[in-house]
């Protein structure tokens, strides 16, 4: 194995043997190797962040026609360092009246649920933490924690705006989570498989060129899933001040930031992964480690698209973020599900050549969004958007003056 | 003792434990907690029994799902009971003693059965079983009548628990 | 490897503890997390069976993902009572819920 075509698989290899060459037992080189791996992958996902953190400001301030961090080293490239530091130097406070230990678990839990996605997450077509025949279920699964760590911190904290952000939070990821599954099952029927690794290497055409639509859902319910601008209620700082997380202070307070950032950076990966092709790319055959190069200048692309989205939109209202789930999304992840499903299976079974099929797969997303455009338009045309504006507001008088 | 079952009594014991203050917990939504704990301990015990699918199920359906809503219940009926004063009726001791005989009389029964102590079967690997399962779910000669009639009954939950819970007519 | 007796003690115990939380606890709410342990009990002891005595068909996963299908049924339905219940009676005790006594 040369090192520079695969560096991973030629380290974990020089590892093992040096692991057996020191007379441990297979089932414990096992152990120790994915005990190292999981540390691997954590701190890299960790450390990530702070690069993640300064490039959000930096990609921030451009939109706002800013400068940015630009002070701490070059093009401020050091400032998260300092903040880090800051923030470990914070006091905790833990206030009167909280549910300690489930206050102390719930940022654990939120920074947890993030870095166990990442178990399933190939990087090059061999480093894979595991290549579970359930990982696309596995996805979803482990989302589930997050929710259940922001309900944690909202109840425990013991204050009111803490449990309205955690109300709206559970309203939101868990109706969120329905056309997110609806739209993973669209990369399950058309690979044949539930394994991550194994949707990467079935796509010889890349998944969102195949269902753009399903592309589409995925995006926007894990925007609403990450809570970002601008499915960002369960924090909304003018109306519920910081949501979830108001009572925490110091490096608990920077657990959730950091959760809060790996996981849409993790979104971004998944999207890539799911209707990107992961690592595929030219020349991964002869050097797997260009696959890394490819998986990241991917993920960085869709996670550029998300800082966008969050420098430009405004907050939506609870009831359009509920409506916007219910009426639009679902609906349309179901009839494209069945329709794929169909689709699918006929041309399994008339084995039609590949780029027939992804032209028939593309032709049904693009008329059912097309088909979905058409009767919104209809149904506005029928009862037109109230328009906002001021309403005359009752002015209070002194009694004296309305008696007269 | 392998590492097997080390494992295996480590996650019996955070089951049955977690269990225990579910049933004893006085505050409510500390009790959901522990429930959470206790279906996470249940599905490793699924991945011990080499069935990872249902240990996956599990998390998504049970913790993502069920434990959740009990949470949710438990804050909106938080103040008919401020946890406070007595959690259990009056004839737990009774409750007690019938738990205790169901166990002991499931243990008397088990143990008196012929494949009691039986070892697991050698398995290959657990894709066919899944892929198995899967084809056995839809296909007419297995299960699809079942199948079909849980998704009803799910339709039919959903639109119960909808027109229970609407409060309209207040 | 672990035998068979493991998972039946273990799920016969948690069945119990189920059925003990059902019986003595005063809450609507933790009376339907006793039955969701028994459930669970159920379960383990269905899948444990699968693993060990009947590898070669799937009865006793697909009995086990009807009882998951049911047990999201049962709660749903469950909670929305108990919350339609508690916004009339201002009460989720279950032994204050008398008005079929008398």
């Amino acid at each position: 194995m040369n090192f520079l075509a695969d560096p991973i698989t030629f380290i974990i290899e020089w590892l093992r043997n040096l692991l057996i060459g020191w007379g441990l037992s297979a089932g414990w080189v096992t152990f120790v190797m994915k005990l190292l791996g999981v540390a691997v992958v954590g701190s890299f996902g960790l450390v990530l962040v702070i690069f993640l953190i300064w490039l959000e400001r930096k990609v921030a301030a451009r939109f706002q026609q800013r400068l940015g961090p630009n002070r701490v080293g070059p093009w401020g490239l050091f400032q998260t360092f300092a903040d880090v530091i800051k923030i470990f130097t914070k006091e905790h406070i833990t206030p009167r009246g909280v549910d300690v230990v489930v206050y102390n678990l719930a940022p654990l839990i939120s920074v947890g649920a993030v870095i166990l996605l990442w178990a399933v997450i190939p990087f090059t077509p061999n480093a894979i933490g595991a290549d579970l025949n359930v990982g696309v279920l596995y996805l979803v699964a482990v989302g589930a924690l997050g929710t259940l760590a922001i309900l944690m911190a909202g109840w425990s904290s013991n204050n009111k705006y803490a449990l309205l952000g955690a109300f709206r939070t559970v309203a939101q990821m868990v109706s969120y989570e329905v056309p997110m599954v609806l739209a993973l099952l669209i990369p399950v029927l058309l690979s044949d498989t539930m394994s991550v690794n194994g949707i990467v290497k079935a796509q010889s055409v890349i998944f969102l060129v195949v269902s753009p639509l399903a592309a589409f859902l995925f995006f926007i319910s894990s925007l609403a899933e990450i809570g970002r601008t601008p499915f960002d209620l369960l924090e909304g700082e003018s109306e519920i001040v910081a949501g979830y997380h108001i009572e925490y202070s110091g490096l608990k307070f920077g657990m959730f930031f950091v959760g809060e950032f790996l996981h849409a950076f993790t979104v971004s990966a998944l999207f890539a992964i799911l209707f990107l092709g992961g690592w595929r790319g030219w020349g991964v055959e002869q050097f797997p480690i260009l696959g890394f190069v490819y998986f990241m200048l991917k993920t960085f692309a869709v996670y550029f698209v998300v800082m966008w989205f969050r420098t430009t939109l405004p907050r939506v209202r609870i009831d359009q973020m509920l409506d916007f789930n219910w009426k639009l999304l679902t609906p349309v992840g179901l009839i494209l599900l069945v329709v794929t499903a169909i689709l699918q299976k006929i041309i399994l079974v008339s084995a039609v050549p590949l780029w027939v099929a992804v032209i028939v797969h593309l032709a049904t997303s693009l008329l059912i969004g097309w088909a979905t455009v058409q009767i919104i338009k209809a149904r506005q045309a029928r009862r037109p958007r109230r328009q906002p504006v001021a309403q005359p507001r009752p002015v209070a008088r002194p009694p004296e003056a309305t008696q007269a | 003792m392998t590492l097997e079952q080390v494992l295996f009594l480590v996650f019996a014991v955070v089951t049955l434990g977690s269990a225990l203050m579910v049933v004893t917990e006085h505050k409510m939504i500390r009790a959901a907690l522990w429930l959470i704990l206790a279906l996470f301990g249940v599905a490793a015990l699924y991945v011990l029994l080499n069935v990872g699918f249902f240990a996956v199920m599990q998390v998504v359906v049970y913790i993502g799902a069920i434990a959740i809503l009990f949470i949710f219940a438990a804050m909106l009926t938080r103040k008919s009971m401020e946890d406070i004063g007595p959690q259990v009726n009056s004839g737990w001791p009774a409750a007690a003693l019938i738990g205790a005989l169901v166990f002991v009389s499931l243990a008397w029964m088990f143990s008196r059965w012929s494949s009691f102590a039986v070892l697991p079967p050698a398995l290959a690997d657990d894709t066919p079983a899944l892929q198995q399962l899967g084809v056995a779910l839809v296909s007419p000669d297995a299960y699809v009548i079942p199948f079909e009639i849980a998704s009803v009954l799910l339709v039919a939950a959903m639109v119960g628990a909808l027109y229970a819970a609407w409060g309209k007519n207040e | 490897m672990i035998p068979l007796s493991w998972y039946l003690i273990l799920s016969a115990a948690l069945f119990s503890i189920g059925l003990y939380g059902v019986l003595a606890r005063k809450n609507a709410i933790a009376i339907l997390m006793g039955v969701e342990l028994m459930l669970n009990a159920v379960n383990i002891n269905l899948v444990a069976f699968w693993r060990y005595l009947d590898l070669k068909t799937v009865a006793g996963q697909a009995f086990a993902l009807m009882v998951f299908a049911v047990a999201a049924a049962e709660v749903a339905v469950g909670l929305a009572l108990i919350i339609s219940v508690y916004r009339r009676r201002k009460t989720v005790a279950a032994d204050e819920l008398d008005l079929m006594k008398w």
